[in-house]
């Protein structure tokens, strides 16, 4: 029974990763019917912001925790710019384009990122300070639990909750539901779309940054590419959801991190891939739309 | 179309030129990766190949004749490294030093036998290249795959006395073939047994699923075939849960950058690499000569290559004639003192005195194992 919560919690921690990383892409998708392929190099520039951050931090000799709290802004505000920068350079020129255009344009962003990453740092693994610090309640329980895989399906829990109250209860929240639902409309009635989709990519690529600091923190390493893989599992994570739906996509991610923790642990991990993505082919006969999707209405 | 015939032409005239100018030397072909992403891995046997023929040249060449290097690219892809080899054979190389991959060098090999010609890799190590049999022009200057995977396999079981090993790999060939060599060794031995053996995507987000299933197979150690980002990534998986058996690796692991990414979960694993030939006073020398010629550091394979080189040039002066049957058993019978040892190959074309040593990280370096 250990071994089932152990695997069970690492599921649990994968599939948070995934969820903060999927909502990214789900919320883009809503609005705007894109797939934001460079989303998965967000990612990896939060947690490239946040080595380099935590690196000018510790040589300071600050404490850890203290050197997490001003890391992460720092990430997510970095990210977030480059989120909403991608979106003005690469996608608001072709909103009126055929849609294939801005999947190529998002293609290329992706390519050109990594790329950019390589280049301007390094190509190699660069070791990752375990920022997050070690709570002596979980630590007693060590084996099953690790405080950085409590930390992080906490904060997970806690980002997650904060979107949802903010598309829910604020005006900005209801008129990001708004744009989604008819962007044209929404127009009419007022609403400065552009705003909301910047906003859009602002919230999604600083989720994808807490989500990259986060696990670079608990396995110790970052370069370049980890965005791509990251990305791909995301996206699935997203379209298993149901793309478009933002409970769809933490549903999908938790989903998906179990499918492959339980693969891995019961079966096999050469099945990881393979169980993951049978379960999403599955779902996508049964549930076209996603687990929580709306199966799509022809607006007439 | 004109103009691609008319370059044809031209081409065809260089190379008979060529040729016609060279018919009284050695051509000493080096055919490997010299660009793309893996010419880390082949340029260093070009300088040790200038530096060998230099070496023979500064004392009257062989048998009289000068040592001319040609290198011919193939960026370790099996498709252009039949280009090259068939460049090679028409320019009429005597021998040829390389290549660096293998699955480039599996390619090009028939090429090389139908022309009866030597050909000695510095890097190439799967094993079916020499134990495959139908290759008697093969040789190599590296140990085979397997020799790795034999050795870290008995160092688990003996020296380290683990009676249940988990393998875990990367699914790649490199690992792969690492770790079922492994786990043919183990079973085969009967002195331990292989209680996990399964593959991890690399790339993956964490490994915290499969470090959790190695601790519930209850093995007293782990060997990893693959490359350091996965490494690194399992040890720290597998010390942060207080995990604590041995974790033991091959040569992909064997990188300074492994070191520096793990860091203090680094400590005490233990990985398989080539035998440490520092102590060499031929091995100084090369690398006096290509810090002297090249001004920088020797890279890649680059005493494989030298000594390679050596074995090569060395048959043919004792066989006094480039004939392809006197250089084969010249190759087989001689021995030559090179960079890295006291060599001569066996029936199979395997390098005799190559090997490999076990190496432990202590104090964020790597040892080797007494």
């Amino acid at each position: 029974m250990e071994y089932f919560f152990e695997i069970f919690f690492d599921g649990l921690t994968r599939g948070s990763i995934y969820a903060l990383i999927a909502l990214g892409y789900t919320m883009v998708y809503g609005i705007i019917q894109l797939i934001n392929f460079a989303h998965g190099e967000i990612y990896m520039i939060g947690a490239f912001t946040a080595l380099i951050v935590s690196g000018v931090l510790g040589a300071l000799g600050l404490p850890g925790y203290a050197i997490l709290l001003m890391t992460l802004p720092v990430a997510v505000i970095y990210a977030s710019a480059y989120g909403y920068t991608i979106e003005k350079i690469a996608y608001k020129p072709l909103r009126n384009a055929p849609r294939l255009s801005p999947l190529i344009s998002a293609i290329g962003m992706s390519i050109f990122l990594q790329n950019y990453v390589l280049l301007a740092q390094t190509p190699d693994f660069l070791p990752f300070p375990s920022l997050l610090p070690p709570l002596d309640v979980v630590d007693r329980f060590h084996g099953v639990l690790s405080s950085s895989e409590v930390i992080i399906v906490v904060t997970a829990a806690l980002v997650m909750a904060g979107l949802t109250a903010f598309i829910k209860f604020t005006r900005m929240g209801k008129a990001m539901r708004a744009t989604a639902q008819s962007p044209r409309m929404a127009m009419l009635v007022g609403i400065n779309v552009d705003q909301v989709i910047s906003l859009t990519f602002i919230i999604g690529s600083a989720l994808a940054a807490v989500g990259g600091v986060l696990i670079a923190s608990h396995v110790g390493q970052i370069n370049f590419y980890i965005g791509f893989l990251a990305g791909i599992k995301a996206f699935t994570a997203a379209v298993l959801g149901g793309i478009g739906s933002i409970p769809g996509a933490m549903l999908g991610g938790l989903v998906l991190g179990w499918t492959e923790s339980f693969a891995t642990g019961y079966v096999s991990s050469d099945y990881e891939d393979v169980f993951a993505f049978a379960l999403l082919v599955l779902i996508l006969i049964f549930r076209p739309a996603g687990i929580l999707g709306k199966p799509a209405i022809q607006k007439v | 179309m004109r103009k691609i015939s008319s370059a044809f032409a031209v081409a065809a005239a260089v190379a008979l030129m060529g040729t016609a100018a060279q018919a009284k030397d050695i051509i000493l072909g080096v055919p490997g990766a010299q660009s793309g992403d893996l010419a880390s891995y082949g340029l260093p046997t070009v300088n040790a190949a200038k530096l060998v023929a230099e070496q023979y040249n500064a004392k009257g060449g062989v048998l009289g004749m000068k040592v001319k290097v040609v290198p011919q690219d193939d960026q370790c892809k099996p498709e252009l490294a039949t280009n090259a080899a068939f460049k090679l054979v028409s320019e009429n190389v005597t021998v040829a030093l390389g290549h660096i991959c293998s699955g480039a060098t599996k390619a090009a090999l028939p090429i090389y036998k139908e022309s009866k010609i030597v050909l000695m890799s510095p890097s190439a190590t799967n094993p079916e290249l020499t134990l495959g049999g139908g290759y008697p022009n093969f040789f190599r200057t590296i140990a085979r795959d397997d020799a790795q995977a034999r050795l870290a396999a008995s160092f688990a079981m003996d020296k380290l006395g683990a009676k249940t090993i988990a393998i875990i790999h990367d699914k790649g060939d490199y690992g792969k073939g690492f770790a079922e060599w492994a786990q043919k060794v183990v079973e085969e031995s009967k002195k331990a047994k292989v209680v996990l053996f399964e593959g991890v995507t690399p790339g993956a987000i964490d490994y915290s699923a499969a470090v959790q299933k190695v601790k519930d197979s209850g093995a007293d150690a782990l060997i990893f075939g693959g490359y350091h980002p996965e490494a690194s990534k399992i040890v720290m998986a597998m010390r942060k849960k207080d995990m604590k058996i041995p974790f033991v690796s091959d040569d992909g692991v064997k990188d300074d950058t492994f070191i520096k990414v793990a860091g203090e979960f680094a400590e005490g694993v233990y990985a398989s690499g080539p035998k440490d030939i520092s102590g060499n006073p031929l091995h100084k020398e090369a690398v006096e000569a290509h810090k002297k010629a090249f001004n920088a550091e020797p890279g890649a394979f680059f005493d494989n290559a030298y000594s390679a080189a050596l074995a090569l040039l060395n048959a043919i002066e004792k066989a006094k004639s480039t004939d392809y049957d006197k250089v084969v058993k010249a190759l087989q019978t001689e021995y030559v003192e090179t960079p890295v040892g006291k060599i001569r190959f066996d029936k199979q074309g395997d390098a005799e005195g190559v090997g490999f040593d076990v190496y432990q990280v202590v104090k964020g370096q790597f040892v080797k194992v007494q």
